[in-house]
């Protein structure tokens, strides 16, 4: 039987996709790199999640894919709490969202293909109902004549380009992107950033943590800010 | 896009081109010995219960002649009395010569003509339903035999022990080795996923649950060893064949017979070797991801 996170009356599913409730992190003894952070995240919204280096955007990412759990507060993904869900419940909150990774995760062994198929293949998807979905994927990264090469052979901006394609082949309710510009020109980056509003149209949720505030006001999207571990602006 | 050409699809965890093939190779050796063992539990089973049939199939009765009977003529009379008992087939007095051959081995020539041997009947028994000691003693005694009817129960309890421990070491040995298949496999997935911490973080945030990584180390650690078992299990057919071959109907040796039934019976040894490896491989991989190693 599948393993169903548990229920918790913290958010509306229907109109949430990410509530943190005074949420802290520290790693291990170090200070905590995250303090208090209020955050709610509308379904369907589009967030740029701003801020220097250190301030603590990759982790506040990484606490949204529960790669790491909160030390304190509360986390609600998809109106189900998630910050103490156990092991066994994680898939269930991941296959719902997709994320592009600031070192991309890329399986080196595996095809571009084979590496946007990964999720599909995951979930126990079977291949006659998404080979075509991953080309077509690979063709609007611009990778579809590189489909069979593998990430070593690709530039920094192909491999990105092949993790975003990767994040969002399976439609997921909920984008996080860490840095998915940092590797490519203006031009391609403005492509993505097309790539992600379209997303967005569709209704899914996006939160793109950059460095780069003048992508963050170019796209229109709400900005946040986080400084020395708190969110200063449009949280809460 | 469709009609291009897409590859088989890979595997999900990449290749350790370094390790399997010397892991392989372990599990092949492991394979072809406990092969070994388990023919060898099975041919001494068989030899023990072909020495205890032998055994209780006969009795030795030690004449002691009268005053003014020669040892050769109370044998005789003994052997006479003994074939008419029922579930008897044969009695026969063991002459001198017959003795000292027997003897010969041990003592050698220098001293047999010297030695004062025992005056023995040679009694072969109705394998269906053999005469008792009791009724062989009671016949010899109603004849006016003096004499000591030995059934070979002491021979043969100690070949049964024997044959028993032979046995046991055998399944040890062979339960040794299946053991140290199932760590060899255990060492090597806790191994390949601290080499892949990476690979297995990424599927773990792709949404893979920690049975479908698991799964994919035991699908690859089962059919390694089912094709090292393969291995193994070929080379020790071959042995034991060739072993059975030369010896015919025999075997290679009266002590470990072995027949055509061993070399089948090694067949479900890739199986075997598959199913330790993937339970090792599946328990080593849930332990180490809820670990959180």
């Amino acid at each position: 039987m599948p393993v169903q996170p548990r229920r918790a009356a913290l958010t509306d599913s229907a109109t949430e996709t990410v509530r943190l409730s005074g949420v802290s992190f520290g790693y291990a003894d170090g200070p905590d790199v995250l303090r208090d952070v209020n955050l709610i995240l509308p379904a369907g919204s589009f967030h740029f999640l701003t801020g220097p280096s250190g301030a603590g955007k990759s982790t506040l990412l990484k606490l949204l894919t529960l790669a790491r759990r909160p030390t304190a507060g509360a986390l609600a993904l998809f109106g189900e709490a998630a910050g103490e869900a156990p092991r066994a419940a994680l898939p269930v909150f991941r296959r719902r969202m997709g994320v592009v990774f600031q070192d991309f995760r890329l399986l080196d062994h595996l095809s571009a293909f084979d590496n946007v198929a990964l999720p599909l293949r995951l979930a126990g998807v079977r291949r006659e109902s998404w080979a075509e979905d991953v080309e077509e994927m690979l063709d609007w990264v611009g990778l579809g004549e590189r489909m069979n090469d593998r990430p070593p052979t690709l530039s920094g901006g192909e491999k990105q380009r092949l993790a975003i394609a990767r994040a969002v082949v399976t439609r997921p309710e909920l984008i996080l992107a860490d840095e998915p510009t940092g590797s490519v020109d203006a031009a391609m980056g403005e492509r993505l950033l097309k790539l992600f509003q379209s997303l967005n149209r569709l209704g899914t949720t996006v939160l793109i943590a950059s460095h780069d505030e003048a992508l963050a006001a170019a796209s229109g999207a709400t900005a946040l800010r986080l400084e020395g571990g708190r969110l200063l602006g449009g949280g809460t | 896009m469709i009609g291009r050409w897409i590859p088989r699809r890979a595997p999900i965890l990449p290749r350790d081109g370094g390790g399997e093939p010397w892991l392989a190779a372990v599990i092949a050796v492991l394979c072809f010995l406990a092969c070994l063992s388990a023919v060898g539990a099975v041919a001494a089973d068989r030899a023990a219960h072909g020495w205890v049939r032998q055994l209780r199939a006969e009795a030795t009765v030690q004449v002691r002649p009268r005053v003014n009977e020669t040892g050769s003529e109370a044998a005789a009379r003994a052997a006479q009395t003994l074939a008419g008992v029922t579930g008897v087939d044969e009695a026969e007095a063991m002459d001198r010569k017959t003795a000292e051959a027997l003897l010969r081995p041990w003592v050698g020539d220098a001293v047999l003509p010297d030695l004062p041997l025992p005056h023995l009947v040679t009694v072969r028994l109705d394998p269906e339903a053999p005469a008792s000691p009791v009724s062989l003693s009671r016949a010899l005694a109603e004849a006016g035999v003096d004499a000591t009817v030995d059934d070979h129960s002491l021979w043969r309890g100690e070949v049964e022990r024997s044959a028993a421990l032979i046995t046991l070491l055998a399944l040890t040995a062979f339960l040794l080795t299946a053991g140290g298949a199932g760590a060899a496999i255990v060492y090597a997935t806790q191994a390949g996923m601290a080499a892949q911490r990476t690979v297995i973080e990424t599927l773990s945030l792709n949404g893979a649950s920690d049975g479908r990584i698991a799964g994919l180390y035991q699908t690859r650690y089962a059919l390694l060893a089912a094709g090292a078992g393969a291995a193994g299990a070929v080379v020790a057919m071959g042995l034991v064949a060739g072993a059975r071959f030369l010896g015919g109907a025999d075997g290679v040796t009266p002590a470990l017979p072995v027949t055509w039934g061993d070399v089948l019976m090694l067949s479900p040894c890739p199986l075997l070797a598959a199913t330790v490896a993937l339970v090792a491989a599946r328990i080593t991989a849930l332990a180490r991801l809820r670990g959180g190693r």
